[in-house]
């Protein structure tokens, strides 16, 4: 094991120990543990920095991935614990890593079980961590699942009103998914003996061998196909498996809804790019129409919805809908591709914008989270027709909900902008009237982003909220919480080469090895 | 001055005016002196630095024809030179990488002749408007305690001071961006970051209501403003996205070749070259940004921000930015016509005559002084426009400069008059009424609850304090209230009637009159634009009469209000600039005169000139590797029909108006004669009330039902319908329990259980019962053995 190996290794179980230290710290008191966990959480992100400068000289494994790490398992079920990553695997870690710090920091106010609160957050990161680095099927599921239960917790426990029927939704609608990706993950194994995921993209594609209980090999293909594409669609979320999330974001407290719209959706989005696109080449390219169909769907639809919300904070969880909408449409158009090589460098930039849309969208998302959870804090109530007129009274966070709800929109100069350039110039030629028509939705993300800012900045001051709730502006804890995410949305806007040539390294082999 | 020390000075143009943003965001706010003294000191910087390469640039021009410049530029300039195009400053840097390294999207900044002549006007513009922000925003008053953050000022100081420089700083640099861009993206970039300054600063009062209902208010002009543009950006982007997948490169002297633009030219989209089809989808952009028919309705509800900003937005910056780009791309077209002949692009000629007519038909019914201005360069962009459909290329970008100058001067000289007759307002004692009692926030008339539909019922009588408490009854900006403000304010008189005879086409004297000929000039010559012609003709005769018309109504005459009775002159922090343009909308035409007019010509370029003009001779390289311009011989007969509509236009504005001032009170006398069709040019063709009804409510209703009926019922409910369904799924396997398996376990413990109870009976603990048992037993087996083995 070399250092890079053990530094990957670190990063993945560390949030997992400090968890179980903050309990034990938590005994001395909320102070200790909130601010031991704010540390602990630096340090994966401390390890992702130095892991970001190492990955650009680092040698490839001949499946492009690059820190690989193996060690026996179950030898008896033949799956291994390996994990490895490349590009795209970096940069979600680098957003996780970077978003974790940034949830604790905001939950400092939290009174209620607080060492508990952020051990379960440190414990989520194992999870998310653990399905960026997977390589072994059986390992992926596991953080998969480790993923959920936290989460389920976290709004069940900390949410607002409704939260019982919305930690349920989301638990029960996840784990529907899940079941299916279990029951693929066994199948292909029958077939195939393995679990190792560069080792199933090699194969599965061209594998004619016996099928499995009986059924036609190709049968087989096709249920696995399906039965994956269902997990990670509700996962992402894909319309219109999409009415857990409003429910889950409303409800969750602040840091909850941060991660769940920054990382949890990605995982997603990372399902289809790791496992479908290269398990499935066949099917993917046939299907392709149908995914790039229900990414316009999302989109408009939930614009839509996004812009008739009264709600701010659902207002915000219809947004992430609606940018994930992009992020799919970019894997349909690679999809697509799998089976035509005119397509193939259309297939790279829409692809490069995907993954690029769901980092800036990790961003802007937990930023607009963040900027709820401030506001609600204060005023106790997130009816937009209740709020109005707050630029006058909380300047500063006026500016910044501006900076981070132009962010949202996809302001050019911001991150969002060249990831959806990317996606849309990516599907122009493949999916031409449908890329035309999800540009509809561009135009509604302007209607529901300028809505919120008229809605809670702008008019006269209302009075009646001034009369019973403090509106303080926003505090530097406060301000610091988000300052990174606003200077990465401008670095990621102004100057976005230096996080592509990672993801575009990893897009180009994902492609490759896709691609057959 | 070495090249490369040039290239750094490109990137520091449009670097500075956005640094200076950052800057005074950060570390100056609520430090008024030091704000200004940041965005005046980056953009007189960005000025020089702008002027050097432009000086440059016109050097090097002369030099451009005999030997391309690139041996001293280094790789990227030698690559261009092979292209001929006529970039003397380029550098670009890998922005986004897309796949293999050579297929990376490059940014980067390019000065060629035609970004040249922009750098010349665009920091001038900028600079003076962010210098006349100065006086307007009450620098030399103290903050009154009476004004608050989101309303206009009326005693002191702008108490957003910082952030007013701070925008248009942006504002600036923005457009700077656009202008030195090297490539399409970087060009929208610039575009879009203006769309959001547009929006930041025409909702500036952002807490500003009125106590009319139908007005709109600042910040719902500022959404639309934003939507509206953002219809036409979304087209231009899926051009952007277009091109960059039919070429790979966005870059505009990769694109503008023979070679590319002849391929996009013979590639078919639905029937048309894709050459055509994605210069369309950019053009849509510009009917956004430029305010062009049916997309327009924007910019008149724009002047609901602060003056400075409607210069901006109107001269400087927004509206030029569309017609830029159009003439920046225009050059995408050269495949589409036989190399030699005229390039034309009908829709554009179509668009920009229509708007041009129909807006001027507005502009001379309005009341407000900065309405007519607005439709007035509604009006001219689409001179522009059409201009450039037609093939007039260097018309286009000739008047669209010109103009720039002269609608800046005249905007800022409204700002001047509105100002002047504020401070009448104030003097003569109105608006200082509602103050005096109430703080604003005391403030709860349930009159204007547009913003809050939904809420109306909750917040009716005390939740948002509505409307401003300092808001005047008497409209300083209805030309009806003005009136002899030519002794009051005589330096913005003289300013402002040098650019009314410039917008006003006033022969000979004025730039206006120079670019606009030229457009003439280039229809008439072509016998299948003579509709365009006498259209344009006619244009120009409706905007001298209602220049004429908003002149005499403001300035002749007796003042028609205490107001304009007690207005006086505005801060010279106002009029310094106001001056500053008047010159240039003089000077500006000069270089625009073709040598071959007959005495303008020869006294300008003396008797053996090159046929064309200066300016010409300028900006003309820019695409002339691929485009080749006819240069057209002068003819008097457009000339002479232009001077006799201006003219024409001038004398009948100063007989209805000028001639007899209007009375207190006396309604426009052009309202009667012209009737019902002065109601409909009135209400702007009633365009915003289509628009909202056709529009507007419709998507405002469907979106309200995709959220809360289709994904709240519908999805939601087939899920709770598959919740539900397996809930009884599972009471029915809870009933299967509890009675089958359940019950046949239970039934049979039941049963042991009453065997053993019977059993229990016969445990008697006797004897005697024992051994009878016994007997019976045994007589039994035996019995039983006999039956069975005998």
């Amino acid at each position: 094991m070399d250092s890079n190996q053990l530094v990957l290794l670190l990063i993945l179980f560390s949030p997992l120990i400090a968890g179980v230290l903050v309990l034990l710290i938590g005994q001395l008191g909320d102070g200790a543990a909130k601010w031991s966990a704010l540390i602990f959480s630096l340090v994966p992100l401390a390890l992702t920095i130095y892991l970001w400068v190492a990955y650009q000289g680092a040698p490839a494994d001949p499946n492009g991935f690059k820190f690989v790490f193996s060690v026996p398992w179950l030898p008896q079920m033949s799956s291994s614990f390996t994990i490895g990553i490349d590009g795209i695997s970096l940069a979600m870690i680098l957003l996780t890593a970077i978003l974790t710090p940034l949830g604790i920091l905001i939950s400092f106010r939290i009174t209620d079980r607080l060492p508990l609160f952020m051990a379960l957050l440190l414990g989520l990161t194992t999870g998310m961590f653990g399905v960026f680095m997977a390589l072994d099927l059986v390992i992926f599921f596991i953080f998969w699942e480790i993923g959920l239960v936290p989460m389920y917790f976290l709004i069940n426990q900390w949410g607002s009103a409704n939260r019982q029927y919305a930690s349920l939704k989301f638990f029960i609608y996840t784990m529907a998914g899940s079941i299916g990706l279990l029951l693929s993950i066994q199948f292909i194994w029958s077939a195939l003996g393995t679990y190792s995921i560069p080792q199933i993209a090699g194969q599965w594609s061209t594998y004619a061998g016996p099928g499995v209980l009986g059924l036609p090999i190709e049968t087989v293909k096709n249920i696995t196909f399906w039965l994956f594409v269902i997990a990670f669609a509700i996962k992402v979320p894909v319309w219109p498996f999409h009415t857990w999330l409003p429910d889950a974001h409303t409800e969750a407290p602040t840091a909850g809804s941060m991660i769940l719209a920054g990382v949890l959706l990605k995982l997603g989005a990372f399902g289809f790019l790791r496992l479908v696109l290269p398990f499935f080449p066949q099917q993917s390219a046939q299907f392709a129409v149908i995914l790039a169909l229900l990414a316009l769907a999302g989109i408009i639809f939930t614009a839509l919805a996004a812009f008739g919300q009264n709600d701010f904070k659902r207002l915000v969880a219809y947004s992430s809908v609606n940018h994930m909408g992009f992020v799919v449409l970019g894997i349909a158009t690679a999809a697509a591709a799998r089976g035509n090589a005119a397509y193939q460098q259309s297939a790279i930039i829409a692809t490069n914008g995907a993954v690029l849309q769901m980092f800036a969208h990790g961003l802007s998302a937990a930023a607009m989270f963040a900027l709820v959870g401030v506001v609600y804090e204060r005023a106790h109530t997130r009816d937009l027709n209740q709020l109005g007129g707050l630029w006058k009274v909380m300047p500063i966070y006026g500016g910044i909900l501006v900076f981070s709800a132009m962010a949202n929109l996809g302001l050019p100069g911001l991150a969002g902008f060249p990831a959806e350039f990317q996606v849309v110039s990516g599907s122009w030629p493949v999916f031409t009237l449908t890329t035309a028509l999800s540009m509809m939705g561009l135009l509604l993300t302007g209607a529901y982003i300028l809505k919120a800012i008229q809605k809670v900045l702008h008019g006269p001051v209302n009075r009646e909220l001034l009369h019973h709730a403090e509106m303080p502006d926003i505090n530097r804890r406060e301000i610091i919480a988000l300052a990174p995410l606003l200077v990465l949305m401008l670095a990621v806007g102004v100057y976005p080469m230096w996080l592509m040539t990672v993801i575009n390294d990893g897009v180009v082999n994902l492609l490759r090895i896709a691609g057959g | 001055m070495d090249q490369q020390t040039l290239v750094y000075f490109v990137w520091a143009i449009p670097l500075l005016p956005l640094l200076a943003f950052f800057a005074i965001m950060l570390f100056a706010r609520g430090r008024d002196r030091l704000s200004h003294t940041i965005a005046i000191g980056a953009m007189v910087i960005s000025l020089v630095l702008a002027q050097i390469v432009f000086w440059n640039a016109v050097a090097q021009g002369g030099a451009h024809e005999v030997a391309q410049p690139a041996a001293a530029e280094g790789e990227h300039a030698a690559a261009e030179g092979e292209h001929g195009s006529a970039a003397f400053i380029h550098d670009s840097h890998d922005w986004l990488p897309q796949g293999a390294p050579e297929n990376a999207l490059k940014m980067g900044v390019l000065v060629d002749p035609l970004t040249a002549a922009m750098l010349f006007m665009v920091p001038i513009a900028c600079l003076m408007i962010i210098f006349y922000s100065v006086g307007y925003s009450n620098f030399n008053k103290k903050p009154d305690a009476h004004d608050q953050p989101g309303f206009p000022p009326h005693k002191g100081r702008e108490p957003m001071y910082s952030r007013f420089f701070a925008f248009l700083s942006l504002f600036a640099g923005a457009m700077l961006t656009l202008v030195v861009a090297d490539n399409l993206l970087l060009l929208f970039i610039g575009w879009e970051i203006m769309g959001l300054c547009s929006y930041l600063l025409i909702g500036f009062w952002y807490a500003r209501t009125y106590p009319d209902p139908n007005k709109i208010t600042p910040r719902g002009a500022a959404v639309k403003a934003f939507m509206t543009t953002r219809v036409a950006d979304v087209f231009m982007l899926l051009g952007i996205a277009f091109l960059y997948s039919a070429t790979g490169t966005l870059s505009f002297t990769e694109i503008f070749t023979q070679q590319t633009t002849s391929q996009l030219a013979a590639v078919l989209f639905l029937g048309f070259p894709a050459a055509q089809v994605i210069y369309l989808l950019l053009f849509i952009g510009t009917i956004g940004k430029s305010a062009q028919f049916p997309l327009h309705t924007w910019l008149p509800d724009a002047m609901e921000g602060p003056t400075p900003v409607s210069a901006m937005i109107h001269a400087a910056a927004m509206v030029s930015a569309g017609v830029y780009m159009i003439i920046r791309m225009f050059p995408l077209l050269a495949g589409t016509a036989p190399h030699g002949e005229l390039i034309t692009f009908t829709p554009m000629i179509v668009i920009g005559t229509f708007t041009a007519l129909f807006a001027a038909t507005i502009a001379f019914t309005q009341r407000d002084v900065k309405k007519v201005l607005a439709y007035s360069t509604i009006s001219q962009l689409g001179f522009m426009v059409s201009a450039l459909g037609m093939g007039a290329w260097v018309a286009a970008l000739f008047h669209l400069i010109t103009h720039a100058f002269f609608k800046a001067l005249l905007f800022m000289g409204s700002g001047s008059i509105i100002h002047g007759v504020e401070h009448g307002l104030h003097a003569a004692g109105h608006g200082a009424v509602a103050h005096s009692a109430h703080g604003p926030d005391d403030h709860a008339a349930a009159a204007a609850h547009v913003e809050t539909e939904h809420a109306e019922e909750a917040h009716a009588g005390h939740g948002h304090d509505d409307a401003d408490p300092q808001e005047p009854e008497l409209d300083p900006q209805d030309m009806f209230n003005m009136g002899g403000l030519r002794k009051k304010m005589p330096v913005t008189f003289w300013t402002f009637l040098i650019g009314g005879l410039s917008l006003a086409g006033f022969p000979l004297f004025f730039a206006g009159f120079w670019s606009k000929d030229e457009i003439l000039g280039h229809a008439y010559h072509y016998p299948q634009f003579q509709l365009v012609f006498w259209v344009l003709v006619f244009t120009a005769f409706l905007t001298a009469f209602y220049t004429m018309r908003q002149i005499a109504l403001t300035f002749w005459g007796k003042p028609r209000t205490e107001a304009a009775e007690h207005a006086h002159e505005s801060h010279w922090t106002m009029l310094l600039p106001l001056i500053i343009l008047a010159v240039f909308a003089i000077i500006a035409g000069v270089v625009g005169i073709k040598s071959d007019v007959p005495v303008a010509g020869l006294i300008v370029y003396g008797p053996f000139a090159q046929p064309g003009s200066t300016f010409e001779h300028l900006v003309e390289p820019t695409i002339a590797n691929v485009i080749e311009l006819e240069k057209l011989p002068f003819v008097l007969s457009p000339m002479a029909i232009a001077i006799a509509g201006s003219l024409l236009g001038l004398f009948l504005g100063w007989l209805v108006y000028g001639r007899k001032p209007l009375a207190v009170g006396q309604p426009d006398p052009l309202e009667a004669p012209l009737g019902g069709l002065y109601v409909l040019f009135k209400n702007k063709y009633f365009i915003d009330e289509i628009y909202n009804f056709v529009f507007v409510q419709p998507v405002k209703r469907f979106a309200a039902w995709m959220g809360d009926v289709f994904d709240r019922k519908g999805i939601d409910g087939v899920l709770h319908g598959i919740a539900h369904g397996a809930l009884r799924l599972s009471h029915a396997f809870r009933s299967f329990d509890t009675k089958v398996v359940n019950g046949g376990a239970d039934g049979l413990a039941a049963s042991i259980k009453s065997a053993g109870h019977w059993l229990r009976d016969i445990q008697t603990g006797r004897v005697q019962n024992y051994l009878l048992l016994a007997l019976v037993s045994v007589v039994l087996l035996i019995a039983l053995y006999i039956t069975l083995f005998s």
